[in-house]
């Protein structure tokens, strides 16, 4: 992992986002408090939030967050309750709005559109677009409860990507094989244990085969002897596909193994990022020390 | 009491009876899902309609419906220059099915709004619009649960029958009377009656616990 | 002219204005029978509910197959019924309450049910600490139980006073004059039926919506866990 200084990276004007440039970089540490991920090559982050402000009703959750990550990049967000952490998530999968700010995916904006050269607020269509770059795993897992397990997986690559059934179901046998459980594939969920479960929507939400993945706390909802199956098979999407994962977790241990770089988040601020490390064994923030003394021995 | 003697006539009217539950449950149960969907639905006309015609089926009495139907309609009618008279079949099976609608519309939007939100988060983050959202996942899961609430309705209506005989139509209610009339035994007529009808409801309860059951099947079986 | 009132048939605003004082008449008498109704079905209901809560088999079954067999007939069948038979049994009643009496027992069967779920509603917990406290059944009964039963009680109870008004109407076929028979007897002889159903049909929303929101309001003055005894 380099360490070079960078100075902070220019906010992206709208006529650069039309050619998005995919770069890989190595990850960069940072003095400051705020995250600034530098690349080595002009081109956009596959995620950029610009002064992004949410509130709900009087409570400011994200507090001007500037936020970005890097294609293939892992990045783990940890921090308190309330930190905002789950909220990063749930805006980029367009379940919750923003109230200030600009956020791009892949080099189009999020909650915006662009028309006559200005941003616009999005329209549904646009999210819809949108939306197929990325996949997100819940913490409740979400599975549909009246479909079997294969139904679950090949419903939306069928009624939303149009595939045919036959490509569908041969995407779903794909999945369900990298987790593990091609023999439940004609089950209900209410068959499954939990971590099954999760392991499902797993596969499901590869299935439509987003850019970006995002995990909210998957493995929080699980008694602890259920929670090692659902982080292997995360651990083996972080190591065999070039795909980008934002991963909110308490799971510290799992967290250091495969973050390319690690945010902890505080009352809707980044307070520190960067290699895990760097940022897991010796904090340079007190209050991201104060935060991980709950998780003595990470060893 | 001559059982046999009335078994035909009331049989005839048993049929008639039956047909008419089985029009006005179908009639019934589209009007429950149009207007319980319409009911929780984002455009504000569809909503305003649904509203309008569950409160008004609702809020009135069934017998007011029915002889507003047959009765007023083709006054209506003459006023303005259509004929709007409608048959008994036809009244009593509108009267019958619009009134248990309005009734299965609320039964229809209560269990649309127990679909834990979870799942449409789910669904969105899968990209489906809202009417896949709806009728995909959404309403699967709703309609078991509205099922002991249906039965209840099922055994309701046909209950509700029996007013049919009222604008004439020979329903089994309407039979009886005739016997009662022509034979002046009432509780005989009158008790065979009742028994028939209860005969029917068991066997149309022992109908929707078999529905129920079967479409609830994905519920069974914990981990 | 009906109950000694004439009406207008000049024009159809004429007409209406003219009827409403007969059908307000009728109105009156439709509430009468609501609340005569209603406390029959209450009473039974209560005496109904005690029968199949017995342990012993041979009261409790029987009781539980009227209350069946009263849910699964149709109202205007058991009007019909106690209406020629009772005076066959030398049971002589004026038609109004024949009618009142046969909306109170077949609403009984759901009061009964209401008074059931609403006494099991209230936590086994409690019956065991006034059990601990050494209270003799009946203070359990009355001062633990049904206190706490009530306020669950009371909504139920409310909407099936909405459903025994819209069940009034049934009773005109034993000459009851609620506002219904009113309005029906008027078209018959004015053959216009059309303002004065489409009258009783506003009327009824009306009435409808002031007693839903009256139940609310009672339901909402209720305090949650129970009738306070201080």
């Amino acid at each position: 992992m380099n360490d070079t200084d960078q100075q902070a990276g220019q906010p992206v004007s709208p006529a650069d986002a039309a050619t998005p440039n995919p770069s890989s970089p190595a990850p960069q540490a940072d003095a400051s408090p705020v995250c600034k991920s530098d690349l080595l090559e002009p081109g956009e982050p596959i995620i950029k939030f610009e002064k992004v402000v949410k509130r709900f009703g009087d409570v400011t959750v994200l507090d001007e967050l500037d936020f970005e990550v890097r294609k293939g990049e892992k990045v783990t967000i940890i921090g308190p309750s309330g930190s905002g952490k789950s909220t990063v998530l749930r805006i980029l999968m367009t379940l919750e709005t923003i109230n200030e700010g600009v956020i791009w995916v892949a080099g189009r904006p999020l909650w915006h559109e662009e028309r006559n050269g200005s941003l616009a607020p999005a329209s549904e269509e646009h999210l819809r677009d949108m939306r197929k770059e990325m996949g997100m795993v819940f913490q409740q897992f979400n599975l549909f409860p009246h479909m079997t397990v294969r139904r679950n997986i090949t419903e939306a690559p069928v009624q939303v990507l149009g595939l045919s059934k036959e490509k569908a179901a041969e995407r779903a046998d794909k999945y369900l094989d990298l987790v593990g459980l091609t023999d439940h594939a004609d089950k209900f969920p209410s068959q499954l244990s939990g971590g099954q479960q999760q392991r499902v929507a797993i596969a499901r939400a590869l299935a439509m085969q987003p850019n970006i993945m995002l995990f909210d706390e998957p493995t929080s909802a699980l008694d602890p002897e259920l929670v090692g199956e659902v982080l292997n098979v995360i651990q083996r999407l972080a190591g065999e596909h070039d795909l980008t994962m934002l991963l909110v977790t308490h799971e510290m241990q799992f967290a250091k193994q495969i973050s390319d770089r690690v945010c902890f988040f505080d009352k809707g601020k980044i307070v520190e990022e960067g290699p895990p490390e760097q940022v897991m064994i010796e904090p340079r923030e007190e209050r991201t020390r104060e935060f991980l003394k709950a998780f003595i021995n990470p060893a | 009491m001559e059982w046999l003697s009335y078994s035909t006539p009331l049989l005839q009217g048993a049929w008639v009876t039956v047909q008419l539950t089985i029009y006005s449950t179908i009639l019934g149960a589209v009007a429950a899902f149009a207007f319980g969907i319409g009911k929780v639905s984002g455009n504000w006309l569809v909503k305003g309609v649904s509203i309008c015609f569950i409160e008004i089926f609702r809020g009135t009495s069934l017998l007011v419906q029915l002889f507003w139907l047959y009765f007023a309609l083709p006054v209506l009618g003459q006023q303005l220059g259509i004929d709007l008279r409608l048959p008994p079949v036809v009244a009593g099976t509108l009267a019958l099915g619009l009134n248990i609608g309005a009734y299965g519309a609320e039964v229809v939007r209560g269990a649309i709004q127990a679909v834990p939100p979870a799942q449409y988060e789910a669904a969105k983050a899968l990209d489906f619009t809202p009417r896949q959202t709806l009728w995909r996942i959404a309403l699967p899961q709703a309609i078991p649960e509205m099922m002991p609430s249906f039965g209840n309705l099922a055994i309701q209506n046909l209950k509700d029958t029996a007013l049919v005989s009222l604008i004439s139509l020979g329903d089994m209610a309407f039979r009886a009377e005739q016997i009662r009339n022509f034979t002046q035994d009432s509780v005989g007529v009158y008790t065979l009656l009742l028994f028939m009808y209860f005969g029917m409801a068991l066997v149309l309860t022992g109908i929707m616990k078999l529905l129920e059951r079967s479409i609830g099947r994905w519920r069974a079986g914990r981990a | 002219m009906l109950f000694g009132i004439e009406w207008d048939t000049a024009n159809n605003w004429v007409f209406a204005v003219s009827i409403l004082p007969i059908l307000l008449k009728g109105l009156v008498i439709t509430i009468q029978a609501t609340v005569v109704g209603f406390f029959v079905a209450a009473v039974l209901g209560l005496i109904l509910a005690a029968l199949k809560a017995s342990r012993l088999r041979i009261i409790s079954w029987p009781a539980r197959f009227v209350t069946e067999f009263l849910r699964d007939t149709p109202l205007l069948v058991q009007v019909f019924f106690l209406y020629y038979v009772l005076p066959e049994y030398g049971i002589v009643l004026p038609a109004f309450l024949t009618g009142a009496l046969a909306l109170g027992v077949q609403y009984s069967a759901y009061m009964s049910e209401v008074y059931r779920a609403g006494i099991e509603s209230v936590p086994l917990g409690q019956t065991e600490a006034a059990r601990a406290l050494d209270l003799s059944p009946l203070r359990q009964f009355s001062v633990i139980i049904i206190p706490q039963a009530i306020p669950r009680i009371i909504p139920a109870m409310g909407n099936y006073l909405v459903s025994i008004m819209k069940d009034v109407p049934v009773l005109s076929v034993v000459s009851i004059l609620e506002m219904l028979n009113v309005a029906k007897i008027i078209g018959d002889r004015t053959f216009n039926y059309l303002i004065p159903l489409s009258m009783v049909g506003g009327l009824y929303l009306v009435l409808t919506l002031v007693a839903s929101a009256i139940v609310r309001l009672v339901d909402r003055r209720l305090p949650k866990q129970g009738i306070p005894l201080r």
